[in-house]
């Protein structure tokens, strides 16, 4: 697949937002990468493989990623710690318009208060973006985790 | 470390924390209660449906198989092989004629049966196993399976055991509207592995009290307050209950001046898209949240419209895993799919009203290594006998779960209550 090299450029700047976003705590920036009609959701490889369709988080609307995160922040509880996202290059699987398909690995380190650090996640996102005038925004996130055994709980997103 | 335990009090008003880190305890629960006259929870019937199915599991730290065999019946055997204790099953899931050991390729039937072994005889009259060799005397160790309402039990004593029908009562069909297993189709599994004692779990589920003050979801958004009609039932023995609520039965009223004392946020808070909080009466007993829990390892909850099994599986004394299977029924259109996947966001490691449990367990853990002969106080609903209550103020279920644990591991104190 051929792909123009600004349309790479841009792409990969959100992807690197978006890990920083969440690394930063800074979840609000984070819903703001996705378009208002999105969908976000996480899933484990163990039940891609048998096409099962159960969640481990589901929003199909920019409105339920703003709910989560208005959730974490007055609501829920969870382990206090920090994230860290390493992300993969880019792979490019297919463009309809300004839509573009693509699939990144990533790794999700969590580091807790007293500074132990554990991989808390491993897997691969698979992403559909529009690019409008150098402006992207994610129309669908699916977070394909091959760690289907999640370490205490899953709380901030992937 | 010492297999004893000294109880402070007959009624299991004080749990000493040291149950939750001795490795002594652990090795005797893992006999006296898993590989005991205890009826464990396997898997659904519905996930092993063909002749040659099977899945893995564990019962304890147990690795067990249960597979359903050619003539339809369903077996659970140790997954072990007789000759040199390599893993037999290796995969999670699937269908297979025979059971292969990599190892030395001894074969084992559907039913767990050892079947064959490569060069019993030996060559050209060399080698090969003794004459008198019977496969039989070695074959892996069997649970007896019973079977309630589409949900698989399994016990290893089943000559101590209680019939499965009397060990479940009343929780094992009818229970709540949920129980009707028998027509589930899986939506799929999540898993979970907390760093604290399998029994820390145990009594979380057993413990109503903490659900509306922990999860602060519920109340905040309304899905399930203590204000709703509802209560905690156990059975006879009080090792199994259930907690249960029924749709719409508080008002906005009754629950701000209930919890005006908290943190929760009764006014203050709205989610902008409620569809994960809609509730479908879908069951004769309109109950929006019923969980009844079974010991020693299982949970069948339904949220909303929601419906999973949970099955604890111990890892060693300082963590467990908690193997969520979520279903739905195989009559569900496309929509009624969509919504029960939407509402179990509710559910599960990552579940608005589940995901603090991993915490709290982990802070308990960590924190009452040091406690030496300290004790958890248990006196919330009250102290003395067992009884069911028509509220769900209480903590009671978790001194049954205790008595039962104590009267397996052969450690009840003088007098105790059951």
């Amino acid at each position: 697949l051929k792909v123009p090299p600004d349309i790479r450029e841009t792409l990969t700047a959100l992807m690197a937002e978006y890990a920083m976003a969440i690394d930063d705590n800074r979840l609000e920036d984070w819903v703001e990468l996705f378009d208002e009609a999105c969908d976000y959701k996480v899933v484990t490889r163990e039940n891609v493989e048998q096409n099962l369709p159960n969640v481990l988080m589901w929003c199909d609307n920019k409105n339920m990623l703003r709910d989560r995160v208005e959730s974490y922040r007055h609501v829920n509880l969870y382990n206090l710690h920090y994230d860290r996202h390493v992300l993969g290059p880019l792979h490019f699987s297919g463009n309809e318009g300004a839509n573009w398909r693509f699939e990144v690995s990533y790794s999700l380190f969590q580091t807790e208060l007293e500074g132990a650090s554990r991989l808390f996640s491993v897997g691969r996102y698979r992403i559909e973006a529009l690019v409008k005038a150098a402006e992207a925004r994610l129309k669908a996130v699916t977070v394909i985790a091959d760690t289907g055994l999640v370490p205490s709980l899953l709380a901030t997103p992937i | 470390m010492t297999a004893e335990v000294r109880w402070p009090r007959n009624d299991y008003s004080r749990v000493p924390y040291r149950l939750h880190h001795d490795e002594g305890l652990y090795a005797l629960e893992m006999e006296r209660i898993f590989r005991g006259p205890a009826w464990s929870y396997l898997c659904l019937e519905a996930e092993i449906p063909n002749p040659g199915d099977f899945r893995t599991t564990w019962i304890g730290d147990m690795p067990v198989v249960v597979s359903r065999a050619k003539d339809g019946s369903i077996h659970a055997f140790v997954n072990r092989c007789s000759h040199r204790g390599a893993t037999i099953v290796r995969e999670l899931r699937g269908n297979a004629e025979r059971h292969v050991c990599l190892y030395h390729r001894w074969t084992y039937s559907t039913a767990g049966e050892l079947t064959g072994l490569p060069f019993r005889k030996g060559l050209k009259g060399e080698g090969g196993m003794p004459d008198d060799f019977e496969m039989k005397s070695v074959s892996p160790g069997k649970m007896k399976v019973g079977n309630c309402a589409g949900m698989l039990f399994g016990t290893f004593q089943p000559d101590k055991a209680e019939p499965l029908e009397k060990y479940l009562g009343e929780f094992g069909t009818g229970s709540s509207g949920a129980s009707s297993t028998g027509r589930s189709a899986i939506l799929g599994y999540s898993r979970q592995l907390i760093a604290g004692n399998w029994k820390l779990y145990a009594e979380n589920l057993r413990d109503t009290y903490h659900a509306s003050l922990l999860h602060e979801f519920f109340v905040t958004y309304g899905v399930d307050r203590a204000t709703q009609k509802g209560g905690v039932k156990m059975d006879g023995r009080h090792r199994h209950n259930m907690n249960h609520a029924f749709a719409a039965t508080d008002t906005q009223e009754d629950a701000k001046a209930a919890y005006a004392d908290t943190a929760a946020r009764l006014d203050r808070m709205q989610l902008r898209d409620k569809k994960l909080l809609q509730f479908n009466n879908e069951f004769p007993d309109s109950m929006n949240l019923a969980a009844p829990t079974l010991f020693p390892n299982a949970l069948l909850i339904q949220i909303n419209n929601t419906i999973a099994t949970r099955q604890i599986r111990p890892k060693g004394v300082g963590a467990h895993e908690v193997f969520q299977t979520v279903f739905g029924y195989a009559d569900d259109d496309e929509a009624m799919t969509r919504h029960r996947l939407m509402s179990s966001n509710l559910v599960g490691p990552a579940g608005f009203v589940s995901m603090e449990d991993g915490e709290a367990i982990e802070v308990v853990q960590k924190a009452t290594r040091s406690a030496g002969e300290a004790s958890a106080v248990v006196e919330m609903g009250g102290r003395g006998a067992l009884r069911d209550l028509a509220h769900r103020v209480t903590e009671s279920p978790i001194r049954g779960f205790w008595s039962y644990w104590a009267e397996l591991m052969g450690m009840e104190p003088g007098g105790a209550i059951r």
